[in-house]
C-alpha cells in the first residue's frame, strides 16, 4: 500500500469518526452551546471529506456557507438568547419520542436504499476533474441548474424580507402576537411592559 | 511564464541522489516550506510588534523601547518570553474547554491561511487551484472561536466583545469578498499566483490598483476591520469593554489572541499586496532588465535575481501597508459599533456590489484591459 492511500484512509477513519461522534454529541447533549459548537466541528469534518474526493472548491464553500454563515447565525442566536430556566415537563413525552424515532428511521431507510441502488463508481479514474471543478459548477449552475437556483435565491429573498418585517416593529401598526398597537417610540423597547402592574 | 526556480525539484533530486524513494523524499520536502511560512509568519510578527511600538512612540513623542537591544529591537522577544512564563489562569467559573480551545480556533485559520500567499513563481506552499476563495473560507471560520471564547469566560465584556467581533466580522465579510471577486473577473482564476501573473505585464503601470481604486480602498478598510484594527477595534474597545473577548485571558492564551491578529494583519497586507500591488512583481518588468543587461530569460543570475528581488518586494510592499495601518491606529479615533456597522451594510456593500458589475461591463467593453 502506497503512502498515499494510507493517508487518505487514515484522514477519511478520523473524518468519519469525527462526523458520526460530533453528530450524536448534537443531539444528545444538554447544552446547547456545546451543540452548537460540535455542529460546526461537524461541518467541518463534511468539509474535509469533500477535500478527500478532490472536491476543493465544495469543501471551501461548505466551510464559508455552513461553518462560516449558518454556524455563526446559530450561535450568534444562542447567545443572544441565552436564558437559564426550567423547561417545563411535556406529558406526552412518550408518544412524541415514538413518532421522531418512526420518521428518523424512515429517512434513514430511504438514504441506505439510495446508497444500495445507486451505482458509486466512475467508469474511470481518469474521469475525475479536480482543480477545473470550479469552471464546470460553474457552467451548471448557469445552464442546466439555473432554475433551482435562481428560485433558491427568490426563497432566500422572501426569508430576508420576512426577517426584516419581524425584526422591525415599527413598520407594523400591531403586534402579531398579541394583537396591540405597537409603541413606535423605541424599537428596541420590550413588547410587555417590565414591571407589571399589581392592582 | 513557466520558468522559475523550482526547489522543490532540485531538493528531490538531491535526495534521490542518496538512493532514497520518491515518495521518502516528497515526505521529508513537505513540512520544510511549512515550517519555513510558520518562521516568516513569526519574525514577521515580532518584526509588526517592534514597529507598533516604535511608530506609536513616534507619534505619542516618546522614545519607545531602547534598552533591549539596538533600538528595541529585542523588546517583542521579551514581550513574548514574559507571556510565555507567566501562569495559565482558568477563572473558577469559566467554561474550561471552550475556553482553551477558543483561542487555537482564531489562530489556525490564519495560519492556514498563509498556504496561499506566494513569494514568487514557485515560492509558495501550495498552489491550489481554489486559491483566494481558501482565504475567505478559512477567514470566516475566526468569529466563531471569538463567540466561544467570549462565551466561556462568563463575563459580560467577554460575552458583549465576543459578540461584536462575530458582528463585524460577518459584516465586512461580504464587501471583502465582493471586491476579491472582481479581481477574480479580471483574472479569470482564483489561484494566487494567476493574478500576480496577470498583474506583470507592464511593471507598474498593469497594477491593478489602477483597474481597480475602489475595490483596493474596500478591501483595505474590509481587511482592517477583519483584523480588528484600530479605527475599527470594537471587539476590545478598552473605555467600554474593558478588552472584549480578551478580558479573562492570560499567559500563553491571551499570546495565541496577539499572534493571531498581527498574523492576521500582516496577512492582509500581503494579500492587498498580491491582489492590488502586483504581488512579487518589481515596478520595471524583469525582462526589461534583462534585456538591458543581455542576458536570456533563462541564464542563472536572472532566474535568483527575480527570485530574490520577489521576496523582497513581496515584502516591501507588505510592511508599507502595515506601516500605514499602524499609522492609521495611531492617529484616528474609534468609530461607533452603530458607524462601523452602516459603513460595513449602507456603504461599502452597495459600493463593492456597483464595483462589480462595472468591471464586468468593463470586462465586456475592454477585454484587453481588463482580462478577456
Amino acid at each position: 500500500m502506497s503512502i498515499a492511500v494510507t493517508t487518505q484512509i487514515i484522514c477519511f477513519t478520523v473524518l468519519s469518526l469525527v462526523i458520526v461522534i460530533g453528530a450524536l454529541g448534537v443531539v444528545l447533549l444538554e447544552s446547547i452551546v456545546y451543540s452548537a459548537f460540535l455542529l460546526g466541528g461537524v461541518f467541518m469534518s463534511v468539509a474535509g471529506l469533500y477535500l478527500l474526493l478532490n472536491a476543493s472548491f465544495v469543501a471551501a464553500a461548505q466551510v464559508l456557507v455552513y461553518v462560516g454563515a449558518v454556524n455563526v447565525l446559530i450561535i450568534f442566536a444562542i447567545m443572544l438568547v441565552n436564558k437559564k430556566e426550567d423547561l417545563k415537563p411535556i406529558n406526552d413525552i412518550k408518544s412524541r419520542r415514538i413518532i421522531s424515532t418512526s420518521i428518523c428511521l424512515t429517512l434513514l431507510s430511504l438514504l441506505i436504499r439510495v446508497d444500495l441502488t445507486n451505482v458509486w463508481s466512475l467508469s474511470s479514474p481518469q474521469n475525475s476533474i479536480g482543480e477545473e471543478s470550479t469552471i464546470r459548477i460553474g457552467e451548471h449552475l448557469f445552464s442546466d441548474y439555473l432554475l433551482p437556483f435562481e428560485v433558491a435565491s427568490v426563497l432566500l429573498l422572501m426569508a430576508m424580507i420576512g426577517a426584516i418585517v419581524l425584526a422591525r416593529r415599527d413598520v407594523m401598526s400591531k403586534d402579531i402576537s398579541t394583537g396591540l398597537p405597537v409603541d413606535q417610540e423605541l424599537i428596541e423597547k420590550s413588547s410587555e411592559p417590565l414591571l407589571t402592574k399589581k392592582n | 511564464m513557466e520558468y522559475g526556480l523550482d526547489l522543490e525539484y532540485s531538493f528531490n533530486e538531491f535526495l534521490k541522489g542518496f538512493g532514497l524513494s520518491s515518495e521518502i523524499a516528497h515526505i521529508i520536502w513537505l513540512p520544510l516550506p511549512m515550517l519555513l511560512v510558520l518562521v516568516a509568519a513569526v519574525v514577521g510578527v515580532l518584526v509588526t510588534v517592534w514597529l507598533e511600538r516604535k511608530i506609536s512612540a513616534a507619534a505619542q513623542q516618546r522614545i519607545g523601547p531602547e534598552y533591549a537591544g539596538a533600538l528595541g529591537v529585542l523588546q517583542p522577544i521579551a514581550d513574548g518570553l514574559k507571556l510565555l512564563v507567566k501562569e495559565d489562569i482558568i477563572p473558577a467559573k469559566a467554561d474550561g474547554i471552550l475556553f482553551t480551545a477558543g483561542p487555537i480556533l482564531v489562530l489556525v485559520p490564519v495560519i492556514l491561511s498563509w498556504l496561499i500567499v506566494p513569494f514568487g513563481q514557485n515560492l509558495l506552499i501550495s498552489n491550489v487551484g481554489i486559491g483566494i476563495f481558501l482565504w475567505i473560507a478559512l477567514s470566516s471560520i475566526q468569529p466563531i472561536g471569538l463567540l466561544m471564547s467570549g462565551y466561556a469566560s462568563n463575563n459580560k465584556y467577554s460575552l458583549l466583545g465576543g459578540l461584536r467581533a462575530a458582528a463585524q466580522s460577518i459584516s465586512y465579510e461580504i464587501p471583502l469578498a465582493l471586491s476579491v471577486l472582481a479581481i477574480v473577473l479580471m483574472t479569470n482564476s482564483l489561484s494566487t499566483i494567476d493574478i500576480v501573473n496577470q498583474q506583470s505585464g507592464a511593471g507598474i503601470l498593469s497594477w491593478n490598483i489602477w483597474r481597480q481604486p475602489v475595490g483596493f480602498i474596500v478591501f483595505w478598510i474590509c481587511a482592517l476591520a477583519e483584523c480588528e484594527r484600530l479605527p475599527f477595534d470594537l471587539p476590545e474597545a478598552e473605555e467600554e469593554l474593558v478588552a472584549g473577548y480578551q478580558t479573562e485571558y492570560a499567559g500563553m492564551k491571551f499570546a495565541l489572541f496577539y499572534l493571531g491578529s498581527y498574523i492576521n494583519l500582516i496577512l492582509s497586507a500581503l494579500l492587498v499586496s498580491i491582489l492590488y500591488l502586483g504581488g512579487w512583481g518589481f515596478p520595471i518588468p524583469v525582462e526589461l532588465i534583462a534585456n538591458f543587461l543581455n542576458l536570456p530569460i533563462n541564464s542563472p543570475f536572472i532566474q535568483v535575481f527575480t527570485a530574490s528581488i520577489g521576496i523582497v518586494m513581496t515584502v516591501l510592499k507588505a510592511y508599507l501597508l502595515v506601516f500605514i495601518a499602524i499609522l492609521l491606529r495611531w492617529t484616528t479615533p474609534r468609530v461607533r459599533i452603530d458607524q462601523l456597522l452602516d459603513l460595513g451594510w449602507k456603504f461599502l456593500l452597495p459600493i463593492s456590489l456597483a464595483n462589480l458589475l462595472i468591471t464586468a461591463g468593463l470586462k465586456l467593453a475592454f477585454p484587453q484591459f481588463f482580462g478577456g
